[in-house]
């Protein structure tokens, strides 16, 4: 008996300092743009856990995640892919694949990451577990004429569609042989500055800057090329300046509807995804540029570009209109949903703090410092087609 | 030249400089403008993103009124958009030569 009590107490000891057994999906990062540092933390106490330095360059940074929701691939501006371990709280590799990186993507089966580029532009594909290279496309749409790449996510299939914002096309690369991706093209419009691929993975949409109107592709039907949708919603009517441009990803659509940025204007377009025909616009304080719904689509919650970015529009899907607008903090750059949508993280940038809300009740539930933080990704995006 | 007009010139030439350089508090503004808000394009280093680069080595060969007037009335038909309504004609040529000669953290 005493030799059991010995043997069970040496037990307690080696699981209290071994590795916390735990799960990932309650857990997520900040980026802290201006340290080059991000922050872990867990939603489900809302609190961080833990700080990763030696990133680099973080402005406009975006993360994806391995599918078991453990490791995070932080795309920086500076080109640098980093694999960030959430449950050790520690960089496990780090590469620098170009001189000005703008996000990336990871392929439905997560053996694939794909970081698109501005300079050179283009996107490369890396494997998930070493990023060892594997394969590039460049962007050249012209001999000798590369573009700049944006809007690139994941499709099933291991694809990824993205658009060329100097060629004005779509392209798509199939990935199914990852050394050697086979890529199509599709003329989309004018100055493309972001995309996104549907929830259930079926279109592509690329939002147009230089001209009013969405590029739409279905990616189950490509033969039938790309078409325009939402085509001029401005009505001819002069632009106002956009100091800011919007971000697109699937978050977008909510009950058969997408909810778009206007370019110019302060609106926000509704598009019925079955008929891809507009179906009304919603007047917002200011040119959007996040737009993006509560997982369970009841609302959608939209910031700003300067000088309005201390404001936030919630849009009721029910009842069509805004029906909560507050200014919660100064420089609101971007919002992430729990999994299910019962609270949200903002982060208030020249507060140097994410605040964290009550969506029921719009209650502020608790903030947490941070360094000029900027993108907040979770772990719950692993498993959401586009992300 | 007589001491008043001595004087004179040299109250002048001050008043320039004096009329080109932003008050502190104001510089610290536009320096956080200029990271943060014209970052999201240009890259909070200013490294370029869908914007170009405005490193020194980027902008040495242009006239810096061209510049200037790029900032004041932005470049129709390109995302870079008009900043008259929070930056002066001064402010912008402080920037400018800011850019140009190394722009402070
Ligand atoms: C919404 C995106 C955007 C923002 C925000 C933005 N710019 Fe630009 N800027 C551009 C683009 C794109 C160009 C290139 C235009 C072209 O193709 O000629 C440019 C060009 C310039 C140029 C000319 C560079 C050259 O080499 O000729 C300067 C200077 C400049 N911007 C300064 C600024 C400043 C200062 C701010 C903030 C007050 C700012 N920009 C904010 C997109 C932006």
């Amino acid at each position: 008996m005493r030799l059991f009590f010995a043997a069970f107490a040496a037990f307690i000891v080696a699981a209290c300092a071994g590795p916390q057994v735990r799960g990932t999906g309650d857990l997520g990062l900040v980026i802290e743009r201006a340290s080059g540092q991000v922050t872990l933390v867990d939603t489900s106490v809302r609190q961080p856990y833990a700080r990763v330095a030696g990133l680099g360059d973080l402005s406009h940074a975006s993360a994806v995640y391995s599918r078991d929701g453990r490791y995070a691939f932080v795309f920086g501006r500076d080109g640098g892919l980093t694999k960030v371990d959430l449950l050790e709280g520690r960089i496990v590799k780090r590469v620098i694949q170009a001189g000005n990186a703008i996000g990336g993507s990871i392929s439905q089966d997560g053996r694939i990451v794909v970081a698109q580029n501005y300079t050179p532009g283009g996107i490369k594909a890396f494997d998930a577990e070493t990023l060892e290279l594997l394969a590039e496309v460049p962007a050249e749409y012209a001999p000798g004429k590369f573009s700049k790449v944006v809007g690139l996510a994941d499709a099933p299939g291991n694809q990824f569609a993205y658009a060329l914002f100097d060629g004005g096309e779509i392209w798509v690369s199939d990935f199914s042989d990852p050394r050697r991706p086979v890529t199509r093209r599709f003329p989309a419009g004018s100055q493309p500055y972001d995309g996104l691929v549907t929830p259930d993975g079926r279109y592509f949409l690329a939002g147009l800057f230089g001209e009013d109107g969405v590029a739409l592709l279905d990616l189950w039907q490509p033969d039938k090329g790309a078409r325009k949708i939402l085509e001029n919603y401005g009505r001819g009517q002069e632009k106002l300046p956009v100091f800011k441009m919007p971000h697109l990803r699937g978050w977008s659509v909510a009950q058969g509807k997408a909810y778009l940025p206007a370019i110019g204007r302060h609106e926000v377009l509704v598009v019925d995804t079955a008929s891809w025909k507009e179906v009304g616009r919603i007047p917002v304080r200011g040119q959007p540029v996040f737009v993006i719904a509560r997982p369970d689509g009841r609302q959608v919650w939209v910031n700003f570009a300067f000088p309005d970015n201390g404001k936030l529009d919630v849009i009721d899907t029910l009842a069509g209109r805004v029906v909560k607008a507050f200014e919660p903090g100064k420089g609101i750059l971007h919002m992430e949903f729990a999994p299910r949508g019962e609270h949200v993280w903002l982060s208030a940038r020249d507060d140097n703090r994410v605040l964290i809300y009550d969506t029921a009740t719009f209650g502020k539930l608790g903030e947490i410092a941070a360094d000029s933080p900027s993108g907040i990704f979770f772990t719950s995006r692993a498993h959401r087609i586009g992300f | 030249m007589s001491r008043i007009e001595f004087g004179l010139i040299a109250l002048l030439a001050a008043g320039n400089t004096l009329a080109g350089e932003p008050p502190p508090a104001r510089q610290k503004e536009l320096v956080h403008l200029v990271r943060q808000d014209c970052g999201s394009c240009h890259g909070m280093t200013l490294q370029g993103g869908l914007g170009p680069a405005l490193l020194p080595a980027n902008l040495q060969d242009k006239p810096a009124e061209g510049l200037v007037a790029t900032i004041i009335g932005g470049r129709p038909g390109t995302p870079m958009p008009p900043w008259n309504q929070f930056v002066s004609e001064d402010e912008a040529r402080w920037i400018v030569d800011k850019l140009m000669t190394g722009f402070p953290p």
